[in-house]
């Protein structure tokens, strides 16, 4: 889980970290997408932890530039932005906030409830729809479960039949 | 900010760079390093492999899915590569691009030609499978960084095996051709599924960090079969072929594959873009 920190200096280096955005979902920030983990304020600067969605994720060095950038430009000299895998990232720690964003954005936000149940591998995972962020309608469709990014799937609404991703539950 | 540089850098930053596992303090010990090696070098060639179809696959979507999985075993890839280098002073990109074949000690499952898109299904078929449970046990690992490491990709490979085995039930079940080209691509890399299993020296050195890969055979096995015979589908009958990836020892077709990937990078030696 991501914690702002109690200590004020400390919270200083974390409220800037967390005007970063997302560079593939630029309605998210960092810290509305849960990859924002610790931020403190050091003798000369600061040091800021973030962690990865998905293992190959290519935004994660955008956003590790720009906390750097944003820190820098606020006048912390030394600045270090280190890469944490431990515990993994889930979307579970995407604020509400978050997707609610994401949702009025026009990608349908992760839902717990479809985590994979049941058998380790194969079987029908219960097929719970997806709401379209776009016109609310249940009757969507899977396209791809690889979307325009590895952290979503392609959807079609059939009532509205517009496209649409959505997030998938990590 | 990094004075380190990599050919796989995609910005300024790093994924994650052998400063950072450096700044943690970490230096895997040589048998641990080993071990990575072999982990890495399976998900790299695999990735490698994969991205050959990115606008070669039979629907879009599919380039994007094969792309995207792809790049999740290449983040696999680089993770192991980077850890394995700090017990030799190496980076990622030193492994990747400047070994020769003999000295990979990929499986030779990965090394399989992609085939039609029913063989490259049937590769991913076992070779998910395979990872999901290597990883899940690996994320029990009593080194701390394969087990993050692992944590992380066991996560995303569950939803490679989701993949697979969708194709494989669609192929299998879908048209007289469909069901006749995946059972061929079952039949062409049943041979290299064993390899997966073999314990060896080094694992007997790991105990509690390595996972045991003879353990991993049975519940293998069960899912794999499951599968095709969901799908329809025949288990192969086809044998068990002599291997010897993780001695160096590789088919053909690895300095093929190894010599696309790594003719940029040895031409331009320490090429950023």
């Amino acid at each position: 889980m991501t914690v702002r920190p109690v200590v004020d200096a400390d919270a200083k280096v974390w409220d800037l970290a967390a005007t970063v955005c997302d560079p593939e979902v630029p309605v998210l920030t960092l810290e509305d997408l849960g990859v924002l983990r610790s931020a403190r304020a050091t003798e000369k600067g600061a040091l800021v932890e973030i962690t990865p969605t998905y293992s190959g994720c290519p935004a994660l060095g955008v956003m590790r530039d720009d906390v750097t950038q944003v820190l820098v430009e606020n006048g912390y000299q030394d600045v270090e932005v280190r890469v944490v895998l431990s515990p993994a990232w889930t979307t579970d720690w995407m604020s509400e906030d978050g997707k609610r964003k994401l949702t009025e954005y026009g990608i349908a936000p992760p839902d717990p409830a479809h985590r994979r149940q049941g058998p380790r591998f194969g079987g029908t995972p219960v097929a719970l729809a997806v709401k379209c962020p776009h016109c609310h309608s249940l009757d969507t469709v899977e396209a791809s479960r690889f979307g325009s990014t590895a952290c979503k799937a392609l959807y079609t609404c059939k009532s509205c039949l517009e496209p649409f991703d959505y997030f998938k539950v990590l | 900010m990094s004075a380190f540089e990599s050919a796989t850098r995609i910005s300024a930053g790093q994924a994650l760079t052998a400063e950072d596992i450096a700044a943690a303090g970490l230096k895997a010990d040589e048998p641990v390093a080993r071990y990575a090696l072999r982990l890495a070098d399976d998900s790299l060639i695999l990735a490698q492999q994969l991205s050959w179809w990115i606008s070669r696959a039979p629907e879009i979507e599919e380039d994007i899915a094969l792309g995207n999985i792809a790049l999740d075993t290449l983040g696999h890839a680089r993770s192991f590569y980077t850890y394995a280098g700090t017990a030799w002073g190496k980076t990622e990109d030193d492994l990747a691009y400047h070994r020769d074949e003999g000295d990979f000690v990929c499986a030779h499952l990965v090394q399989v030609p992609n085939g039609d898109f029913g063989q490259t299904i049937a590769r991913q078929l076992l070779f998910s499978i395979y990872a999901t449970l290597l990883y899940e046990g690996l994320a029990a690992s009593s080194d701390p960084t394969l087990a993050a490491v692992a944590a992380k990709a066991v996560k995303e490979v569950e939803y490679h095996v989701d993949h697979a085995w969708q194709w494989t039930l669609r192929l299998g079940m879908g048209t007289q051709e469909s069901a006749q080209r995946m059972q061929a691509g079952l039949n062409i890399v049943w041979p290299y599924l064993e390899e997966l299993f073999e314990d060896d020296e080094l694992i007997e050195e790991l105990p509690g960090v390595a996972v045991r890969p003879s353990t991993l055979r049975e519940p293998a096995l069960a899912a794999i079969t499951r599968a095709i015979r969901e799908a329809q589908l025949e288990i192969p009958t086809t044998k068990t072929a002599v291997t010897g990836g993780r001695k160096g020892l590789h088919r053909e077709s690895l300095g093929f594959i190894l010599a696309e990937m790594q003719v940029l990078a040895r031409a331009h030696p320490g090429a950023t873009w």
